[in-house]
């Protein structure tokens, strides 16, 4: 095939296709990468409300050093460093590895908000019944402090998905990496980049009117 | 030595555009976040539509779109233009919501009050509205100005020398990976440090207007 033009409309239906394959790899490392997040952001966002001093700057360190940070250059940190240290993974765990860590940080201060907004009384409320600490936090506290940060959370989650074409970089064949191909191999960059770009565009507008469901829904449990 | 001679040079390039990128940023953003916040839709409508498609595809895909699409249509850039262009055109819807979200802190009855006493719509604006709204953007802006620091690293990928690239590079010739990115990690982190540092100063030259609200 011979693409012609500025843009080709049987050349872009024709890598369709390949980059809706690849899509299915963006949405996969984004929902891996956001659960991740979701689990390495409560003991962060713990550890930096902790009562022992060394854990509470250690872990306050970690999370103002990654969020103050580029994300490429810790992905290529963790990339190039892992092997080295004698861990060898594939690619997609690398970025989903280090997508993780950087949006657990993020989701880890919307934790805290969420813990703070959790009044005293409910704790006190909690002691006075004869609850644990670890079933006060987990049944009582913990289930009113995630409902008003969802919309943060949510917003991430958007963010992180619109982070996943830099996984290109360490060649995770994601959609970006898929046009590059496409585009290295055709010498035609329009329709594969604007493709791209457009399905990011569905896949975001979907996603944003998805979260605004959870969030009515999560309203219910105010 | 050389190392850290060669990685600041990259800080340098990364500190340009990162520079062009935020003033070209708030120029766009001050326009957009007023026309967002605009009674007659057909501001509105563009405004809306230009945050919403910036802000729904990644900052990745537009320069890439404009690195590489643009020269086939005949548009040829410089890929340094290229990278603050397309960070500036990307902040800019982002920062046009934080222009909004201060302009909408003000109280709507400062605005009638203003009005009633027989101020021109700009008047307000110029000095009741901002007056205010400046107390509430200060801290939110200088968080999106750290976030387009590190989003400058996406530049490398368009070929262009900044501390990503050049550490990138650096490594691929020498395979020292730990100092390499170690060194990277903390001139950005110290460089984020010092837009933060910026920030807290302007919002405690900005912000003393807040005790004057509350007390009023």
């Amino acid at each position: 095939m011979n693409p012609t033009g500025v843009w080709d409309w049987a050349f872009a239906w024709s890598i369709l296709p390949q980059l809706l394959h690849a899509g299915v790899y963006t949405v996969i490392a984004t929902v891996l990468s956001f659960v991740g997040a979701l689990l390495i952001g409560l003991p962060l966002a713990l550890g930096r409300d902790a009562a022992h001093r060394p854990l509470r700057l250690v872990t306050g360190a970690v999370v103002e050093g990654v969020r103050s940070t580029p994300i490429l250059v810790q992905v290529y940190f963790l990339y190039f460093v892992l092997p080295q240290a004698g861990i060898v993974l594939p690619a997609l765990a690398v970025g989903v590895l280090a997508l993780s860590v950087h949006y657990g940080t993020y989701v880890s201060e919307a934790y805290r908000a969420g813990i703070a907004s959790v009044t005293q009384g409910q704790r006190d409320a909690a002691a006075a019944l004869g609850l644990s600490p670890r079933a006060t936090f987990f049944s009582v506290v913990l289930p009113q402090a995630i409902p008003p940060v969802v919309p943060a959370l949510g917003n991430y989650l958007i963010a992180l998905f619109k982070e996943t074409p830099l996984l290109s970089a360490i060649a995770i064949v994601e959609l970006l990496q898929t046009a590059k191909i496409i585009g290295s191999e055709t010498f035609r960059y329009n329709e594969p980049i604007t493709l791209v770009g457009l399905i990011l565009l569905a896949l975001s507008l979907v996603s944003a009117a998805l979260i605004r469901r959870v969030e009515r829904w999560s309203y219910r449990w105010r | 030595m050389d190392l850290v001679t060669l990685l600041l040079g990259g800080a340098a390039v990364t500190a340009k555009i990162a520079a062009g990128a935020a003033v070209l940023a708030l120029l766009l953003a001050l326009p957009l976040g007023l026309g967002r916040s605009s009674r007659s839709a057909a501001i509105r409508v563009p405004c809306v539509a230009y945050i919403e498609f910036f802000r729904g595809t990644s900052l990745v895909v537009q320069l890439f779109w404009l690195y590489f699409v643009l020269p086939q249509l005949g548009i040829r850039m410089e890929a340094m233009t290229v990278a603050i262009l397309g960070i500036a055109l990307n902040y800019g819807a982002y920062g046009a919501e934080v222009v909004r979200g201060a302009l909408q802190s003000v109280p709507q009855g400062q605005v009638m009050a203003a009005r009633a006493l027989g101020l021109s719509p700009w008047g307000v604006l110029r000095h009741v509205v901002a007056p205010q709204a400046m107390t509430i953007f200060v801290r939110p802006w200088g968080n999106l100005m750290i976030q387009l620091l590190k989003a400058t690293s996406l530049v490398s990928l368009i070929t262009i020398a900044d501390l990503t690239y050049r550490a990138y590079q650096m490594h691929q010739l020498t395979m020292r990976t730990v100092p390499i990115f170690g060194a990277v990690l903390v001139i950005y982190f110290v460089m984020a440090q010092c837009i933060a540092l910026a920030t807290t100063l302007a919002d405690r030259r900005f912000g003393r207007w807040r005790h004057v609200r509350a007390q009023a």
